[in-house]
């Protein structure tokens, strides 16, 4: 099946299984491997990229559904001013340890700062519960947050 | 200058961790690779009768037991585990052979056709059974003072056991792997602790010369102590397969082979008998603790060690008597995890003496701290504490910031507050680090300084660590400071990156040679400075009698942990955590902090809501939907604090540090849930259901 789609703000045309996981077509057809497998069942959040703008894990997400989508990965996110910020904020508070969750953590953040720019505590919390971390017990992960907010004024 | 080694910096490798460029290995590439799939034993006991298999195509290979060059075990402390199964398994996941091809989805077709013919053997499945039917692979025993004699002079005894789960590590990268020959030399990647104990293992498995393996760590997303000693397992099964077919070889599992098959947490009994003096301080104990092993015994005993030395706790009893064994049963092996067999051991004391001061009707606090070791005390094994024990100190700012006793006072039913007090032996137990012989190497060229060691960075800041502290001592900014490559051919033997000893012992040695650099520092010419590892004189340590310094050095900390227990569904919310650690001194702040975070959500984890149970000789529990670990939803915020207490063999004066808060929170939990109820917790993990009935009337 050929599908066409965005991937980074490109225009992308592949012809393939329909079933086929989005996570392997990232990674493998694409070079993409910022996008982590962690569990395979939607579970962990290591695999997840913006869809649409939205926080997805692309594990659980068959190819054929992201016909005409805009899929944002890292690799495409890095470029930007809010990645800047996240990155700044995950930096300086120690958001990060072995670093496999990290990439679907700063997708989920934007996810949930795009969507409410000035979330609390118990918002943040909520946010990020789709993604697992195993080595920082999420502190500092969520003083990540804060940091990218108070960096990243005006830009969600 | 006054020399701030705590002052926080920002960690080296986050950058690239954050924007996703950190290669782990799943994400390398090899040209011309073969994927390796693991054919798995799917009974709990049996003799092999055959195995079928379909026709193989071309460019597709089976490798088993007939293709190890070498000698067909695992080497690690008991070299039982088999590379490849021969004529029985064991358990449940054990590996028999590999399926190795090109294309994935070929590998999975020929998978689907391999028949295996079992006969079934009866197997054994719980502590309970191997205890009747005393399959002990090890059998420990200690003893200081006279405790038969008091035993059979005192009248009065109390007797408690306890119980804890099975402990899943949950790294988020799963155990990934690869192996390539290039010309006459293997190499093997992947992501590992301990790249010469995989080295090593692959000495004996490959028969290969030494300076024809060369062993490289990759980015490692967590370990935790899961990948201790299981990536040499792994390594030889791609090893072997390279060496086949002379193809690079990739073998990453997904999540639910991992849980199916990687290394846990020991499940554990442990039983107390305790007698009393007439003021009812504690002046005997006899403890029994009973290890689940698992199918092989492997790397048990060094756990089974560190439970049995840390069944005391922080307490001063005069007299103490210890068995310790690891029991076989048909279950996946149980092998390293943070704590290494103390968090049991942990649990149990600390819930004794709470038990104990509920029954006698006094403050548990207060009838803890009516125990607490001091300077130059007997340690249970007979050894010294030689360090000043801050627990006072501890104990008196935990208690401040947490507002303990007036929450104890005021907390309604539901509501409950609970103090551990805890110690972690740092480094290697009894001659370990003596016997490891750890040297390092510090290589100096023009302004650049290279540190060459196998400790691995794997998440909990060895790179940053190791690299800061020879910059502080060298007065050099971090950058001009690099971390080697870690591979076996180009760094000497560190060690391996477990035992909360990289920091104290790897960044001890550094810290000295660095030192010695700098007296140096003017030459022109390119050098280096090696040193290795030498055990402080004073220490003694019978390793036939286990008797004398298990350690050279504690580190110690107090938790509280608040809780509310809903009482319709019994879930419990953990509402606060108060920590207070001595770990000499801290090498960066914000790092430690972290550590001390993430190890205590792993043991809220263990205590609470991690459910791994057997039945059978299955794991019930296989995936991350139904083996949960806590989410942002679960954790409060974790107050950390530190008392200095500078340890003079330790860089900068600090000590051991990754395991302790695994070790601390877990009694703090159920001690909090115990007086919430007002009930005895006897048992890890507290799941409702169980809650449920011990407030109904156990």
């Amino acid at each position: 099946m050929v599908i066409e789609f965005y991937l980074n703000n490109e225009k992308k045309k592949i012809d393939i299984d329909a079933s086929a996981r989005l996570l392997d077509v990232l990674r493998e057809n694409f070079g993409l491997t910022s996008v982590k497998e962690g569990c395979g069942e939607g579970e962990c959040g290591a695999c997840v990229v913006l869809v649409n703008g939205r926080a997805m894990n692309t594990c659980m997400i068959p190819v054929a559904s992201i016909m005409g989508k805009s899929i944002v990965t890292m690799e495409g996110y890095k470029h930007t001013d809010r990645y800047k910020a996240i990155e700044t904020g995950f930096m300086e508070a120690g958001s990060v340890q072995c670093g496999f969750c990290t990439p679907g953590f700063v997708m989920a953040t934007e996810s949930l700062l795009n969507q409410n720019p000035n979330p609390t505590d118990d918002e943040i919390k909520e946010g990020l519960s789709g993604n697992l971390c195993r080595c920082t017990g999420y502190n500092m992960i969520i003083q990540g947050v804060r940091l990218a907010i108070e960096k990243g004024a005006g830009l969600w | 200058m006054k020399e701030n080694i705590s002052k926080s910096i920002l960690r080296v490798d986050s950058r690239k961790k954050i924007n996703g460029e950190a290669k782990y290995i799943s994400d390398w590439k090899f040209d011309n690779v073969l994927y390796a799939k693991t054919i798995r034993s799917t009974v709990a006991k049996a003799k092999i009768l055959s195995i079928t298999l379909p026709e193989i195509p071309a460019g597709y290979y089976i490798v088993d037991k007939n293709e190890v060059p070498g000698i067909n075990r695992m080497q690690t402390v008991v070299s039982d585990h088999p590379v490849f199964a021969e004529n029985d398994v064991q358990y449940i996941g054990q590996p028999i052979l590999l399926v190795v091809g090109p294309d994935r989805e070929i590998i999975y077709s020929i998978v689907a056709k391999i028949e295996i013919q079992y006969k079934e053997q009866e197997a054994l499945f719980t502590l309970e059974e191997a205890e009747k039917k005393s399959t002990v692979f090890t059998d420990y025993h200690y003893r200081k003072g006279e405790p038969e004699t008091v035993f059979q002079q005192s009248g009065q005894l109390i007797e408690d056991e306890f119980t804890t789960g099975y402990q899943e590590h949950v790294y988020l990268e799963p155990q990934g792997i690869a192996a390539e020959f290039k010309e006459d030399t293997l190499f093997v990647y992947g992501s590992m602790q301990c790249p010469f104990y995989v080295k090593n293992a692959l000495l004996d498995t490959m028969d290969l010369p030494e300076d024809k393996i060369r062993v490289v760590q990759t980015i490692t997303g967590g370990a935790f102590g899961g990948k201790e000693e299981f990536p040499s397992l792994t390594a030889c099964h791609v090893a072997i397969a390279a060496h086949k077919t002379r193809h690079p070889i990739m073998m990453i599992y997904d999540r639910s082979e991992d849980i199916l098959c990687s290394t846990k947490r020991h499940p554990s009994k442990i039983r107390y008998k305790v007698a009393f003096d007439k003021n009812n301080q504690v002046l005997a104990l006899d403890v029994d603790v009973l290890l689940n092993a698992g199918a092989y015994n492997g790397l048990s005993p060094a756990v089974l060690q560190r439970a049995i030395f840390a069944a005391g706790g922080v307490y001063n009893i005069p007299h103490i008597n210890v068995r310790g064994r690891n029991f076989m049963t048909n279950a996946v092996p149980s092998g390293a995890y943070r704590g290494f067999g103390a968090p049991q051991t942990i649990f149990g004391i600390e819930m004794l003496f709470y038990n104990i001061a509920v029954k006698l009707g006094v403050d548990p606090l207060e009838y803890k701290m009516r125990h607490l070791l001091k300077k130059n005390d007997p340690t249970s094994t007979g050894g010294q504490i030689r360090e000043e024990v801050k627990l006072p100190e501890i104990i008196k700012k935990v208690i401040e910031k947490s507002d303990y006793y007036n929450k104890l006072k005021t907390n309604k039913k539901y509501q409950g507050i609970g103090i551990s007090l805890f110690l972690h032996g740092c480094g290697f137990t009894g001659k370990g680090e003596s016997v490891i012989n750890g040297k390092i190497t510090l290589e100096k060229n023009k302004d650049i300084v290279t540190l060459k060691v196998s400790s691995v960075e794997m998440g909990q800041g060895a790179e940053t660590a190791l690299r800061k502290i020879v910059a502080q001592t060298l007065k050099i900014p971090i950058e001009n400071v690099i971390y080697g490559e870690v591979d076996t051919g180009l760094v000497p033997d560190s060690g391996p990156t477990v035992a909360s000893r990289t920091t104290m012992i790897v960044g001890g040695l550094l810290r000295e040679t660095a030192m010695e650099m700098k007296t140096r520092w003017n030459e022109t010419e390119q050098f280096e400075i090696s040193k290795r590892y030498e055990h402080p004189k004073y220490l003694h340590w019978d390793d036939d009698n286990f008797s004398g310094d298990a350690y050279p050095v504690y580190s110690w900390g107090a938790n509280v942990a608040e809780v509310e227990i809903d009482p319709v569904s019994y879930e419990i919310t953990i509402k606060n955590i108060e920590a207070v650690y001595d770990v000499g001194v801290p090498i960066d702040n914000r790092a430690l902090k972290g550590q001390m975070q993430g190890g205590i959500a792993q043991g809220i984890g263990w205590a609470t809501i991690e459910v791994m149970e057997s039945e059978n000789g299955k794991l019930k529990q296989s995936n991350l939907t139904d083996y949960k670990v806590p989410t942002s939803m679960d954790i409060p915020e974790i107050h950390c604090s530190f008392v200095l207490n500078p340890y003079e063999f330790g860089p900068f004066g600090a000590k051991c540090a990754g395991e302790l808060p695994s070790v601390g929170v877990p009694p703090a939990v159920a001690e909090a849930v115990a007086n919430a109820l007002n009930k005895t917790i006897n048992h890890l993990p507290i799941t409702p259901e169980k809650l449920m009935e011990i407030d109904n009337g156990n």
